[in-house]
């Protein structure tokens, strides 16, 4: 009479008995996504972008012919107008990066040691602030204002000076301002690391505060300037349409933008120009440490 | 602590080299799927599917034309605006767009890429009556088959701000000429496009006839060189290349800029905003005595639309008489459709535009694809891939 009720095992109970006690399979499951994502989506895309430089465009009916060929690697370095384009974006890369460090240093110590925990919250949000509005509003409010008739001839007027108007300068400007943000928090993080002991130990010892500044503060939040550069020379190195509102140079990344409809090997050709610039970037943040507490 | 160092860095530069690896193979075999799928003509109009996504020039898709088509055709529309011919390609080539409003320097490329399908002219109603000087045309017509709907022709226009340029310039030399370019140096506005070399091209046409062009489209190397180097001469005198239109606008309206080229749109905006701003009047067939580089543009359907009854039906209300009529007085151009030129508000509308007057657009340059093959069986001219090659260099 009493039938013994064997109770159906659900879907989700089998499921989970296949991983238990099987950490391998548990960790693949759970990173097989993420890692599928990087190696297809990310690594896939830059290895077609390697292999697309090589290719070339039938000039008779622009087609893309697949095969290997120096052509466009030879075209960027032969005609002196890439070299003058290069030069110049990695110029204002490392200008805006230099920029944003000096910036965004005594800002990122004063929220990290001077100020209140009141004034260090309000001072992180008003970094964050700028993020929240549209990179677009915020380059063609920078138009307006250095335009001829704008808010920085009317006030640089009655000193008898003019603004930069638009050109390199106005690029330069407007990077450094746009990027400035990613420069200041990762100093930030970096300086609140730094035990306030070590100050004080520094200062024990005899320390005049440049001393300390130099030979404690700066060597310790080093790696931190590292980091945010990396941002700042990236994001500017990638940047096309900054360029293009407020200057007429172009960057590496307006003459892909010209080129992709058309001549898309070349613009793939160009687009590894940035990727050799940033690697070779890298490593020398590396050799300077940038990535030992990541 | 160091050697395990090592190892991770070894075996990450492993994975990551085997992976290349894989995706090379992957990329050689897998990546020709893309070529020419010319779709096949619609046979049959349906239901409208509900939605509709175009690509447009700034001023083709208005809510005055576009609401009551969506509420008569229930196809809700999603428009993009594009700056030029080049991001227009581009972004057709995404395949997430149902049509675009080409002009001749983009369609010749989107027919040889399979972008575009044939369109079949049996279901647009309203194609019947659309000025016969715009049909069967190279840039709409392919090897006899139609690829398009013409939407409205126009000429590019000279712009001056009237109380900086006097006397008024009736020439294209106010800003290509580099002596009198120069008195308005770093106040000059040009378009940024490898197309504007052709600009140039109908300026030496007229006043360096020795070099013999033709049409501004189809330049051998001499003609080709002698247009880029006019160009490089005046990039000191060019204040700012503009490719939106809203740029140019704000350029015009603070100062920056006091004369250059335009379109119409730019022109009316300013006007309307009553900005002291003037541009080649209806005495002078609104060209400068060179005449200019223009425009036809065509409606053309995507190869991958996933919404071509919508589609269809855009194509032949646009051409409609009273919907081409707003939008040629809009944007200010010359109607499509002759029976447009009824409904227009201002009643001379269409004789102001020389739309029905065939002779006036010889003196126009509709925007081409540059070829290497121009028709003298030679392939000696400059193809659209030296244009932009040389419009780089041109920029600088």
């Amino acid at each position: 009479m009493n039938e013994a009720v064997i109770p159906k095992r659900s879907v989700g109970h089998r499921l989970a008995g296949l991983f238990q006690g099987r950490p391998r399979v548990q960790v693949g499951a759970l990173l097989a996504g993420p890692i599928g994502w990087l190696v297809i989506g990310y690594l896939g895309s830059l290895a077609v972008l390697l292999i697309a430089a090589f290719w070339t465009v039938d000039p008779l009916s622009g087609e893309v012919v697949r095969g290997l060929s120096f052509e466009n690697f030879e075209l960027l370095y032969n005609e002196p107008v890439y070299r003058t384009i290069i030069g110049r974006t990695v110029l204002i890369a490392a200008l805006v990066t230099v920029t944003d460090a000096v910036l965004a240093f005594p800002i990122a110590f004063y929220m990290a040691k001077v100020a209140s925990r009141r004034g260090k919250a309000i001072l992180v949000v008003a970094v964050l602030l700028p993020l929240w509005s549209s990179y677009l509003v915020k380059v063609y409010s920078w138009r307006t204002m250095l335009s001829a008739g704008g808010v920085i001839n009317w006030a640089l007027e009655p000193f008898g000076l003019s603004g930069p108007g638009f050109g390199e300068t106005a690029v330069w400007l407007v990077m450094s301002y746009l990027w400035l943000p990613y420069m200041i928090l990762p100093i930030y993080a970096g300086l609140e690391r730094i035990p306030n002991s070590l100050i004080s130990a520094s200062e024990d010892l005899g320390a005049s505060p440049f001393t300390t500044f130099r030979r404690v503060i700066l060597p310790l939040s080093f790696p931190a300037v590292v980091a945010g550069s990396i941002f700042t020379f990236a994001l500017t190195l990638g940047d096309y349409i900054t360029p293009r509102l407020v200057s007429n140079d172009q960057f590496i990344g307006n003459v892909i933008f010209n080129n992709i409809s058309n001549n898309l090997p070349f613009a793939s050709a160009l687009a590894l120009v940035p990727i050799v610039v940033m690697i070779a970037y890298l490593m020398v943040a590396r050799k300077l440490g940038a990535f030992e507490h990541i | 602590m160091r050697t395990q160092h090592a190892n991770t860095a070894r075996t990450a530069w492993l994975i990551v080299g085997g992976l290349l690896a894989a995706m090379l193979l992957f990329a050689g075999c897998g990546s020709s799927s893309d070529s020419s799928s010319n779709g096949e003509e619609l046979q049959k109009l349906g239901k409208g599917e509900g939605s509709l996504s175009l690509i447009s020039w700034a001023g083709y898709v208005e809510p005055e034309w576009t609401k009551p088509f969506e509420q008569k055709t229930g196809c809700k529309v999603n428009d993009k605006t594009a700056g030029t011919s080049d991001e227009m390609v581009q972004l057709m080539r995404s395949g997430q767009y149902d049509g675009v409003s080409a002009s001749g320097n983009a369609s010749a490329r989107l027919v040889d890429g399979g972008d575009v399908a044939p369109v079949n002219v049996g279901l647009v109603p309203n194609y019947k009556t659309i000025f016969a000087d715009l049909k069967n045309q190279p840039y709409n017509t392919f090897d006899g088959v139609h690829y398009g709907i013409p939407h409205g022709r126009g000429a590019n226009l000279l712009m001056w701000n009237t109380g900086d340029v006097k006397p008024a310039p009736k020439s294209w030399s106010v800003i290509l000429d580099p002596k009198e370019a120069a008195k308005y140096k770093g106040r000059i506005s040009a378009y940024d496009d490898p197309i504007y070399i052709a600009d140039a091209a109908v300026y030496l046409k007229a006043h360096q006839p020795d070099l013999g062009i033709e049409s501004p489209y189809e330049l051998n190397e001499e003609q080709f060189e002698a247009a880029v180097n006019l160009l490089k001469e005046q990039r000191p005198n060019v204040g700012e290349y503009w490719s939106e239109a809203a740029k140019q606008i704000s350029a015009f309206a603070g100062g920056d800029s006091v004369v250059g080229t335009t379109w119409q749109y730019q022109y009316f905006e300013l006007k309307g905003d009553s900005k002291p701003v003037a541009a080649s009047p209806a005495s002078q067939g609104f060209l400068p005595e060179e005449g200019a580089t223009g425009w036809s543009d065509t409606w053309m359907i995507s190869s991958s639309a996933k919404h071509p009854n919508c589609m269809y039906m855009w194509m032949n209300w646009i051409v409609s008489p009273q919907a081409n009529a707003e939008v040629a007085e809009f944007f200010g151009e010359a109607p499509a459709q002759e029976k447009a030129c009824e409904h227009t508000a201002n009643p001379n509308f269409c004789s102001e535009y020389h739309a029905e007057e065939p002779a006036f657009w010889k003196r126009v340059y509709y925007w081409q694809t540059p070829l290497a093959d121009c028709g003298n069986g030679e392939s000696d001219c400059k193809d659209y891939n030296d244009w932009v090659q040389a419009w780089t260099s041109i920029k600088g």
